[in-house]
C-alpha cells in the first residue's frame, strides 16, 4: 500500500510481522502488541528498529515503558469515522511525549489529513487508487485553526499571520 | 454581539471552498455518497425525506438584523419563502439544492454565520440561556464562553469523529432556560466568594430513547480551566464511548455504565495530565471575546414608563399579549420582549422570509439591533424600551407574530416529524396543530396557565418531549400511527423526565386524551398550583383514571 510522508509517496521499508514465527535478526519490524510485550527486553539482540501496531481500543499507556525503544506506532481506523486514534495519537505525543513516526492506517482518507496532522501523524498508509493530488492539496484547503497546543502546521489566532497558507506537507 | 476578525472570516471561508470542492467531487461521482454522507454532515447538510435539508447554526441563539435579513434573502432564492427554528438554536432550509449549498455557505459567509458541525458526530452548535446578557438573575453572562467553546469545536482535530453527535449548553442564571441536564456537557457559571468566575460541571443527560439527566461532575471549575476540562472529557468520551451500537453511543451511557463517580475520576485523571497552558487560550482571548459583549449603550431610564402603563391599561389585547409576552430585563426602563412562532394551528417554529425581515427591522428600530432564537422555537427582542412595547407590538401584529401564548398550551414544541424527517415514525406537525386549534381560544389558555406541550415523530426526541409538561411521542405499530404520553417532565433547574402515562393513543384520540389530561389537572389543583406543581404532588393515577376510564 502506498505511504505518505513528508508529502512524497515513499518506499515501506517496515515489515508486518504477524505471525508466531521467530523473529527475524534483521530488517525494520512491525509486531502487534502482544507480541512487543512478550519479546519486551530480547528485542534488544535485534539488527534493525522496532514498532508497533497498536488496536484502536488499546490503552497507549500500556506501551508508556517501551516507547524509548520503539521507532514506530502504527494507529488503526478500522472506519474513517472512527476517531479514537486521534486521541491515542494525542496521547502519546502529549502525555507520553513519544516522538518517533506515527502512522495512520486503515480507512485514511485525504479529507482527514489535516486533522490526523494536527494530533501528531506523519505518516499514511493510503488504499491503492486514491489520488495523490488530492493528498497533496488536501491539508492546504484549511490553515487556520481555533485549537491551542496542536501540531500541524495550522495557525492560531495568536500566531504570526507570516505562516498562513503555508501549510505544510503531509 | 461577536464580530469575526479577519481570523474567523477567513476560517469560515476556506470552510466554504473546502465543502465546494467536496461536492464538486460528489457531482462528478468521484465521491460516493456514502464517502460523502459524514462529510455534508459535518456541514450540516441532511438527506431527507423528499430533498436535501440544510441547518444553518444560530451561535448561542443570538443574531443581528442583518443575519436575519439574509436568513430571510436565503430562505426565498434558495428555498421555499420560509425557514425553520428548531429546539437547538439552529434554522433549518427544507428545500436546497446540492449543487447551491456552496453558494448559501457564501451568502451565510458574508453575515458571519456557517452551517460548520450543525450535524455529524462532532460537538454540535453550543446553546445558552436566550436571555444571555438582558436576564434580570444572571450570574454572569454565558456567551463569552459560548463563543469560546463555538471557536475551541470547530473543525476540531481530535473530537471531530466521536462515537455519537455532542450537545454543550451553558447557562449563567439561576433558572435555567438551557435544559443543561438535558445536555452531553451542561455549564453553569458560578462565582466563588472571591468574586471569582468558574463553572459547575454536568455530562451525562440527554434524550433519545434512554432519557437521562446529567451527572454532576464538578461543582466548581477555574473558569481559565475550561477548555482544558473539556477537552479531558471529551477525550475520555472519544476513547470509551461505545461505538458498537448507534443507540448506545452517547456520553450519557458511558457515564451510566462507569458510574458518575469513575467517570469523574478518569476526566480527572485525563486532566491532571493535560498541560493547561499549552492549550487554553490567553487571558486575552477571553478578554477580547467579552469585548463584544459588553452592554450595549442603555439610556438611563426610569423603570416605570407612563406611555406604556396607559397602554397596558387602556388596550386590554395588549396587555394580554404584554403579560404573556414580555419580561424584565436587568436595566431599568428595559424590557426583554418574546416573540411567538406558534400561531394558533401553525406549524411551531415556522417563519416567513417576510416575517423574518419583520423582526429584523424591530430589532434594528427597537432593540439595538439584537435578535434571539430560543430552543423553543420562539423568538427574543432583548433590549426593548418600555415606552416602544405598544409600538412593536403592532407592527407584530401586522406580520401575525403576536400571539399571546408564551409559556402557555399552545406555545407546543414540536420537531418536524414524518412531514420532513426521514427517521420519523409518525407525524409531529400536525398534531401540534390540532392540539392548538383544540386549545386555542384565548380564555382557555389563561385558564390553564403555564404549561409545555412537547412532540416528537420518533424516539430521537427531537421535541423533547422527555422534558415536556405533557410530552407526546410518535410511534408506528404495524403500519399505524400512535402517540405515547408522558407526564410531568421539565428541561429547567429542577429537570425531570417525564413518566409514561400508560398504552398509546392513535391520532384520532391523542387531542381528546390532551384535554382529558388538562381538565383532570384544572378539577384537581390547588389555588394558582401549575399543571407541573400539581402533577408532582398528586403523581399519575388521577390523569390515568381520567383518561382510560374514558376509552
Ligand atoms: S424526533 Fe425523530 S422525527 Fe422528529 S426530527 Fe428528530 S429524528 Fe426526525
Amino acid at each position: 500500500m502506498p505511504l505518505i510522508r513528508n508529502g512524497d509517496v515513499i518506499a515501506d521499508s517496515w515489515v508486518r510481522h504477524e505471525d508466531d514465527a521467530p523473529l527475524p535478526a534483521d530488517g525494520d519490524l512491525i509486531l502487534p502488541l502482544e507480541r512487543l510485550l512478550h519479546e519486551g527486553t530480547q528485542l534488544a539482540g535485534r539488527r534493525g528498529l522496532t514498532g508497533v501496531q497498536l488496536a484502536n481500543t488499546a490503552d497507549v499507556e500500556e506501551i508508556e515503558s517501551l516507547l524509548s525503544c520503539l521507532a514506530l506506532v502504527t494507529l488503526e481506523f478500522p472506519a474513517f469515522t472512527d476517531g479514537r486514534a486521534y486521541s491515542q495519537a494525542r496521547q502519546l505525543r502529549t502525555k507520553l511525549g513519544y516522538s518517533g513516526e506515527l502512522r495512520a492506517t486503515g480507512n485514511v482518507l485525504p479529507d482527514q489529513a489535516a486533522f490526523m496532522r494536527r494530533v501528531g501523524f506523519d505518516s499514511f498508509e493510503i488504499a491503492c487508487g486514491q489520488d495523490i493530488e488530492t493528498w497533496k492539496n488536501a491539508p492546504r484547503a484549511i490553515s487556520l485553526a481555533y485549537q491551542r497546543g496542536y501540531e500541524g502546521g495550522a495557525v492560531t489566532r495568536y500566531e504570526t499571520n507570516s505562516a498562513c497558507g503555508a501549510s505544510p506537507a503531509i | 454581539m461577536y464580530r469575526y476578525d479577519e481570523f474567523d472570516a477567513r476560517f469560515v471561508r476556506q470552510r466554504v471552498s473546502q465543502f465546494r470542492n467536496q461536492v464538486e467531487r460528489r457531482i462528478e461521482g468521484e465521491l460516493s455518497e456514502e464517502e460523502f454522507r459524514p462529510l455534508r454532515l459535518m456541514n450540516g447538510l441532511y438527506l431527507q425525506l423528499h430533498a436535501y435539508m440544510l441547518r444553518v447554526a444560530i451561535p448561542y441563539g443570538t443574531l443581528n438584523s442583518a443575519q436575519m435579513r439574509q436568513l430571510a434573502a436565503i430562505a426565498e432564492k434558495y428555498d421555499k419563502g420560509y425557514g425553520h427554528f428548531t429546539t437547538r438554536q439552529n434554522i433549518q432550509y427544507n428545500w436546497p439544492k446540492l449543487s447551491d449549498v456552496p453558494d448559501i455557505l457564501d451568502d451565510l459567509a458574508d453575515v458571519e454565520m456557517h452551517a460548520i458541525q450543525t450535524s455529524g458526530n462532532c460537538i454540535r452548535n453550543v446553546t445558552a440561556d436566550h436571555w444571555a446578557g438582558v436576564a434580570a438573575d444572571e450570574v454572569a453572562d454565558p456567551r463569552p464562553y459560548a463563543e469560546l467553546i463555538r471557536q475551541w469545536s470547530s473543525l476540531h482535530p481530535e473530537f471531530s469523529f466521536l462515537p455519537r453527535k455532542f450537545k454543550i449548553a451553558v447557562t449563567g442564571a439561576a433558572a435555567d432556560r438551557a435544559a443543561i441536564a438535558f445536555h452531553d456537557i451542561g455549564l453553569r457559571i458560578k462565582k466563588n466568594d472571591a468574586g471569582e468566575t468558574g463553572f459547575e460541571i454536568l455530562a451525562g443527560g440527554g434524550m433519545g430513547r434512554t432519557p437521562l439527566i446529567a451527572a454532576p461532575v464538578r461543582d466548581w471549575l477555574p473558569g481559565e480551566d475550561l477548555l482544558a476540562y473539556l477537552e479531558a472529557i471529551m477525550r475520555v468520551y472519544n476513547l470509551h464511548g461505545r461505538r458498537d451500537n448507534k443507540y448506545k453511543a452517547r456520553i450519557k451511557i458511558l457515564v451510566r455504565e462507569l458510574g458518575a463517580d469513575e467517570f469523574t475520576r478518569q476526566v480527572e485523571e485525563e486532566f491532571a495530565r493535560i498541560d493547561a497552558p499549552q492549550v487554553v487560550p490567553p487571558e486575552q482571548e477571553l478578554a477580547r471575546i467579552s469585548a463584544y459583549f459588553a452592554a450595549p449603550e442603555y439610556q438611563d431610564l426610569p423603570d416605570d414608563d407612563p406611555v406604556h402603563a396607559k397602554a397596558i391599561a387602556e388596550d386590554a389585547a395588549f396587555a394580554a399579549w404584554a403579560s404573556a409576552s414580555v419580561e424584565r430585563h436587568r436595566v431599568p426602563g428595559y424590557a426583554i420582549v418574546n416573540i411567538s412562532l406558534k400561531p394558533v394551528g401553525g406549524v411551531p417554529g415556522d417563519a416567513t422570509a417576510e416575517q423574518m425581515r419583520a423582526v429584523a427591522d424591530l430589532a434594528e428600530k427597537y432593540s439595538l439591533d439584537e435578535i434571539r432564537v430560543t430552543h423553543e422555537q420562539n423568538l427574543v427582542l432583548p433590549n426593548v424600551r418600555k415606552k416602544d412595547i405598544h409600538a412593536v407590538w403592532q407592527q407584530l401584529m401586522e406580520h401575525a407574530l403576536a400571539s399571546a401564548n408564551i409559556g402557555k398550551a399552545t406555545d407546543i414544541i414540536s420537531c418536524p416529524g414524518l412531514d420532513y424527517c426521514g427517521l420519523a415514525t409518525a407525524r409531529s406537525i400536525p398534531i401540534a396543530q390540532e392540539i392548538s386549534t383544540r386549545l386555542g381560544d384565548d380564555a382557555r389558555q389563561n385558564e390553564i396557565g403555564g404549561l409545555k406541550i412537547k412532540i416528537s415523530g420518533c424516539i430521537n426526541a427531537c421535541g423533547h418531549h422527555h422534558a415536556g409538561h405533557i410530552g407526546i411521542l410518535g410511534l408506528e405499530k404495524a403500519g399505524e400511527e400512535f402517540y405515547q404520553v408522558t407526564l410531568g417532565g421539565s428541561g429547567d433547574e429542577n429537570a425531570s423526565i417525564g413518566e409514561i402515562i400508560g398504552p398509546g393513543f392513535s391520532g384520532e384520540e391523542i387531542t381528546d386524551t390532551v384535554e382529558t389530561i388538562i381538565d383532570t389537572y384544572i378539577g384537581l389543583r390547588d389555588d394558582g398550583e401549575t399543571f407541573l406543581d400539581a402533577y408532582r404532588r398528586i403523581g399519575p393515577e388521577p390523569f390515568k383514571e381520567a383518561i382510560y376510564a374514558t376509552h
